[in-house]
């Protein structure tokens, strides 16, 4: 085992990388901008390194920066947390050219999982069931057109190399496919790293109406053994963004759970996997069938579930993983867990809403934990995600785990920036969340009901 | 005269318009960007951009005058 990772991340997923890395008795060193520099993640680091000033291009994105600094504290290992650099295959690379451990997948499962048309092509051939839709990037708007009609309206247009529902957008006609296709290639542009004056690759696939989004959780063992650790039911979103996610999925059924989990280990096998992965699927509900969606390589924000119900913690399984410790996994999963995002945005229409923190009291007790990246005192800047927390309930039930969220919600103090904590008070009380019988139109709908 | 502020913390990341043009209600006149979001900026009001008071690149706090249209 190395004896010190360095965290190539900010915020609430650092601090709580960095918490794992205390815990096994292994050094853990921050890197940061200059923005972040006052935040628990720094101060709470053995070691930290300034990166550069906020833009994310000239700190957290400068890979030749981060594996300075790793160098320079002599780091053994290093961790990407979630977007920026995590999944990157040349930073995985270049940690590894450094003579540093690369604490995730190998850099050809993320290319190969990291394109979603090849993803998807690789995971039809595997035998894993796939929404129709290109199995070639699209380029242009007359070839969407084409392929659209192909396919059947509503299409779903997103970026073939994006992620986390930037740019992506449902299609129901040949005139909001071309706004949607507009707006899937400037995000392509300026998030997916398509270069000026090269076509924008873009995917379309069939939408499907009233679809719930649950996704499994893998972990890929040292010794090549794929093991899947349930799901998660992510279908309360705005703007395609996840806010909730539980498990089990109140949707999904004993029979449909096994295949979806055997499905997931097979995506697994199929590039070889290692560490934690999250295999992304559309449920239909109804029909109770799903498809694949996308494979992220990588720790899930919403991971903390999985740890709730499994008693597992998956950072320290990525860290012995990534280490080539050999070892059989059991994990039995129990009672019910639901995760609340608490965003710095307002809460009837979620726009951003940065700002100082002049009060921050997290709520505690039993089956509640919260993942912070803020005190009081600190300031949410505009330059970054607006994630400020993560709170994660769990009970012996699914009543039980919304009975203390219900608790836990109105003991979760916030003043400064605007935050989504009435909004989440606001879930806890909808029927339609509260039956389990939800898709991911909840959000939208409840914001038409007004 | 309308005057258009911002609604909160943001970088301005485009702009559309320039002082002069003419803008129908609902015009894009800047795209503000805040916590990975690109949030548009329109014109409340038909009429011409008489100033434009923020440039690309700026970081303005919520209540900042970005554009007053007569």
């Amino acid at each position: 085992m190395f004896d010190s990772v360095l965290v190539a991340n900010r915020g609430e997923i650092a601090r709580r990388i960095i918490r794992t890395v205390q815990r096994m008795g292994l050094r853990a060193i921050a890197v940061h901008s200059e923005a972040d520099a006052d935040l628990p993640f720094v101060t709470e680091a053995d070691d930290a390194v300034l990166l550069g000033p906020a833009a994310p291009a000239q700190s957290y994105l400068d890979v030749d920066k981060v594996i300075a600094a790793a160098r320079a504290t002599g780091a053994q290992a290093v961790h990407p947390g979630y977007g920026f650099l995590a999944e990157n295959a040349s930073f995985a690379r270049a940690v590894t050219e450094a003579g540093l451990v690369w604490i995730g997948p190998a850099p050809e499962a993320i290319e190969r999982m990291g394109d979603k048309i090849n993803a998807r092509n690789m995971m039809e051939s595997a035998g894993v069931p796939v929404a129709a839709g290109t199995r070639e990037p699209v380029g242009a708007l007359t070839e969407a057109v084409r392929a659209a009609e192909r396919i059947g309206y509503p299409v779903m247009v997103k970026t073939a190399g994006g992620g986390g529902g930037i740019g992506m957008g449902v299609a129901h006609d040949e005139e909001s496919l071309g706004k949607a296709f507009e707006q899937a290639s400037r995000a392509a542009a300026r998030f997916g790293g398509a270069q000026d004056g090269e076509s924008p690759a873009i995917l379309l696939e069939r939408y499907i109406e009233r679809a719930r989004h649950v996704e499994i959780q893998i972990l890929g063992l040292a010794d090549g053994t794929v093991v899947a650790l349930g799901e998660r039911d992510c279908s309360v979103q705005r703007r395609h963004q996840k806010v909730v996610e539980e498990s089990p999925s109140p949707g999904i059924t004993g029979d449909l759970r096994e295949r979806m989990l055997a499905a997931a280990v097979r995506a697994g096998e199929t590039v070889g996997y290692r560490g934690a992965g999250t295999v992304e699927c559309l449920v239909d509900a109804d029909a109770q069938d799903f498809v694949f969606l996308e494979m992220n390589t990588r720790l899930q924000v919403e991971h903390p579930v999985t740890e709730s119900v499994t008693g597992l913690d998956l950072v320290e399984h990525q860290i012995r993983i990534a280490a080539g410790e050999v070892y059989a996994l059991e994990s039995s999963p129990g009672g019910h867990a639901i995760e609340f995002r608490v965003y710095a945005e307002d809460p009837k229409r979620f726009l951003p809403g940065p700002g100082k923190i002049d009060m921050w009291e997290e709520p505690s007790g039993e089956g509640v934990r919260v993942d912070s990246g803020y005190v009081a005192g600190n300031v949410v800047t505009p330059f970054y995600d607006p994630l400020m927390a993560k709170l994660c309930v769990h009970g012996a039930t699914r009543e039980e785990a919304l009975a203390r969220a219900r608790t836990a919600i109105a003991a979760f103090k916030v003043e400064g920036p605007k935050n989504n904590l009435p909004f989440c008070a606001e879930l806890l009380d909808d029927p339609e969340f509260v039956s389990g019988d939800y898709d991911t139109g909840l959000v939208s709908r409840m914001r038409k009901a007004r | 005269m309308a005057e258009v502020r911002a609604e909160m913390v943001a970088n301005v990341w485009k702009i559309v318009v320039a002082e002069g043009d003419t803008v129908e209600e609902g015009d894009t006149l800047v795209i503000l960007e805040s916590m990975k979001m690109e949030i548009p900026v329109l014109a409340e009001d038909s009429g011409v951009v008489a100033q434009l008071k923020v440039a690309e690149g700026d970081v303005i706090q919520e209540g900042h005058l970005i554009a007053v249209i007569e």
